[in-house]
């Protein structure tokens, strides 16, 4: 089945009773058991609820999985699956990572004895140097934010097969409507569901998919122990966002290359981050291993001073944090998703002043174009 | 303003845009900005939402801290505190503590290094012979669950203050109606929120709840770094659902407390825990820390069979999993809250296989006496 089809078939099955076409929201804590130890299969919703099992179902079947599980953030789907490892291990980590998670690694996981090294892991190369003894796990986003480098998914899976390491693809930016980590051979996929699997910019949680049974029985000890779970409202606010995901990414996809392209012919702007655009690095490899190049774009302006301009001046996109929803976004990583990198390893990475990110949204193209024309030839704000 | 009128007044103001009574469930991920250098209150719903704002405070309000955190599960919240520990730091819990947090503190953070001492914390020269020189912690549940032991939270807490410990207190049993651990002198009160606060049986929720504004500094870089929030749904209805904690309450006490005098003097039950009990063995020092002895109850019945025909022949009250809803329920320890414990260390703490707990709702408690004599009866 196509991936669109199966995204919209999330839930039906659900309810025989009543032949609702929606899931039931299963706003309980508890279930009644019919005998000591016997069960319905589900006992309390921490450990398993309806609701969010339709989810779980749903995620895993999408990245041909053999478990979904869902948190109530992204950063809690990190937490919970940095719970696999343990003290003195270490992890091989895309660079430029979501400030969010390298704030996790460095002021938490750190202080438990965990080690990382950040390397470019668009280049295998680097992530072959970085490889220590006690290196149990690879973190990699398969396109990075905000710079959108491309990993080599299939490579480093491999990579991590013949060292016995644990390969975990955070997918957020592309979902598995345009990438399957686990099919190109990654043990482990994560996203942030806030992003363009809910889709409406409306709900917070987090979803994790596992290719094995047994890696899944221990993803699942640890959701059912720290309990970070997602909640039944925002489990069926997900599903009823992903029966949309693949309509939502065509237009993104469609509205983002337009905008890239007239970014790119716009004199105030230096460099144009995209992987659609063919002489973007990134391209060639992206299309071996994706259906697509998502909808996410960052930009790096001639002058810092065009930065407030543009965020503040602009009326049909929003400045905030966060992406893929169906309205386009634009934030300053350098102040608000990555704000908790130190500035000289920020700037090292080309997370500079100048640079900006828009997440492409369901608007026409024209009207956003139109948008950011006004937004950069209208002067300060 | 008495405790009654803070649940109803003291959460949040009357939406001043539109007059509502109930704040609205901001379903939101995001929030758009004004300025680049100054962010407004909120940016991203992860780290604040107004609906779980709201809740927050309210919670902190009821239990007279400077801050609480809402998390998406009772173990979220506990799991989040004990991230504030680094590997080698040692805690001092008492035996009988919920399964889940045994299962996390043994399995979870005992595999990144925190070690952890079991106590009989009825006894306060127990609690500090196992501090150590790495100790930096005291965890607490008083009344305990399934047992109902109490601990001296004002003592435990003076003794943690000289050796420089923080003292953490579940106190789900009890809600800040009828106990308040902060003004006894503990720095962190734990909550299951899906239990009394909330009291619905239809959210799972947790709460942390400090008043040092340091450790609130320390537990809100937690909530966001780790994010294992609770979602504005959840927290509209925790809302909801705290707005009748004093009368939810004050009825499923006043029947657990008649419950607890028909059991003490059935013949086919062997014992009875429950704090109100004047027999009690912590009935002094609960009277001393508590405003009431909560509405769970735990009993040993006379066998086997009888528990399980107890059990499984319910219909008042659900045999489920969970607690501190309206409809009673009827769990099984052994099997249930903790299951996640070894056989041995279950044993070891009188958890046995005919042990049952009740957390009494807002049924009649004459039915469901009524109900309990005939499912007690010979044969």
């Amino acid at each position: 089945m196509n991936i669109a089809t199966t995204a919209v078939q999330i839930g039906l099955e659900w309810d025989s009773r009543t032949g609702a076409m929606t899931v039931p929201i299963y706003q309980t804590a508890t279930f009644r058991h019919p005998g000591l130890g016997q069960s319905t299969g589900y006992d309390y919703s921490r450990s398993g609820n309806p609701t969010r099992q339709a989810l779980e179902t749903g995620i895993a079947r999408l990245d041909s999985a053999a478990r979904g599980f869902a948190y109530s953030s992204g950063m809690a789907a990190i937490t919970s699956l940095l719970l696999l490892f343990k003290q003195g291990d270490h992890l091989i980590v895309t660079e430029d990572l979501y400030g969010g998670t390298y704030r996790l690694f460095e002021q938490i996981f750190q202080q438990y004895g965990l080690e990382f090294s950040y390397v470019d892991t668009s280049d295998i190369a680097r992530v072959e140097e970085a490889l220590r003894p006690n290196t149990k796990g690879l973190f990699v986003e398969s396109l990075t934010n905000p710079l959108l480098k491309v990993a080599d998914i299939r490579s480093l899976a491999t990579f991590c097969q013949s060292w016995g390491l644990l390969c975990i693809v955070d997918n957020t930016f592309l979902t598995p409507y345009l990438l399957r980590p686990l099919e190109l051979g990654a043990d482990i996929a994560i996203y942030s569901g806030s992003k363009y699997l809910s889709g409406h910019n409306d709900t917070i949680c987090g979803l994790v998919t596992v290719k094995s049974p047994e890696l899944a029985e221990r993803v699942y000890f640890h959701q059912n122990g720290a309990g970070a779970v997602l909640g039944p409202q925002d489990s069926w606010l997900t599903i009823r966002g992903m029966k949309t995901l693949s309509v939502r990414l065509d237009r993104q996809q469609e509205n983002a290359l337009k905008i890239a392209r007239w970014l790119e012919q716009n004199p105030q702007v230096a460099k144009v981050f995209y992987p659609g655009l063919e002489n973007s690095p990134g391209h060639d490899l992206l299309r071996s291993q994706a259906d697509g190049f998502g909808a996410m774009i960052a930009f790096e302006v001639t002058d810092s001073a065009l930065v407030e301009q543009l965020l503040l001046r602009t009326e049909l996109i929003s400045f905030a944090e966060s992406l893929g929803g169906v309205e386009t976004l634009m934030t300053f990583p350098a102040v608000q998703t990555h704000a908790d990198i130190e500035p000289a390893k920020r700037e090292a990475l080309g997370i500079n002043d100048r640079l900006l990110r828009l997440s492409v949204g369901i608007e026409n193209s024209d009207d956003l174009i139109a948008d950011l024309e006004q937004a950069f030839t209208g002067g300060p704000a | 303003m008495k405790f009654a009128t803070r649940l109803i007044h003291g959460s949040h103001a009357i939406d001043p845009a539109t007059g509502a009574l109930s704040i609205p469930v901001h379903q939101t991920s995001t929030f758009a900005q004004q300025s680049v250098d100054h962010f407004g209150r909120y940016d991203y719903a992860r780290s604040g939402n107004p609906t779980r704002e709201a809740l927050e405070e309210a919670v902190a309000d009821l239990e007279g801290g400077s801050a609480a955190f809402a998390f998406g599960s009772g173990m979220a919240a506990i799991s989040s505190t004990l991230l504030l520990f680094a590997p080698g730091d040692h805690l001092v819990v008492c035996e009988d503590v919920y399964g889940g947090a045994f299962r996390v503190l043994t399995k979870l953070f005992g595999q990144w290094g925190l070690t952890v001492t079991f106590v009989d914390a009825t006894s306060l020269a127990a609690i500090e012979a196992a501090i150590r020189p790495e100790t930096k912690a005291i965890y607490l549940e008083s009344p305990s669950n399934p047992l109902l032991k109490i601990t001296d939270l004002r003592g435990a807490a003076a003794i943690a203050r000289q050796y420089g410990l923080l003292t953490l207190v579940d106190s789900t049993f009890m809600t800040p109606y009828l106990q308040r651990p902060l003004e006894l002198g503990c720095d962190v009160v734990l909550h299951s929120g899906t239990k009394f606060l909330n009291g619905h049986s239809d959210v799972i929720c947790g709460f942390a709840v400090v008043k040092d504004e340091q450790l609130a500094q320390r537990l809100s870089f937690v909530q966001n770094a780790f994010g294992a929030i609770l979602g504005p749904q959840d927290c509209w209805l925790t809302l909801r659902g705290l707005r009748t904690l004093k009368v939810r309450m004050e009825e499923s006490q006043r029947s657990a407390v008649k419950i607890a005098a028909w059991l003490a003097d059935h013949p086919r039950v062997n014992r009875v825990y429950y704090p109100g009990l004047a027999d009690h063995p912590g009935y002094a020092a609960h009277q001393g820390q508590a405003a009431g002895p909560g509405a769970v109850l735990s009993f040993e019945l006379a066998n086997y069979g009888l528990t399980k025909k107890l059990l499984e022949g319910v219909t008042l009250a659900a045999f489920a999993v969970s607690l501190g809803g309206v409809e009673s329920i009827l769990s099984y320890p052994a099997k249930m809250s903790h299951a996640a414990m070894p056989p041995a260390e279950r044993a070891a703490r009188g958890i046995s296989d005919t042990l049952v707990r009740l957390s009494v709702g807002l049924e009649d408690a004459d039915d469901l006496i009524a109900e309990l004599e005939r499912l007690l009866e010979e044969g």
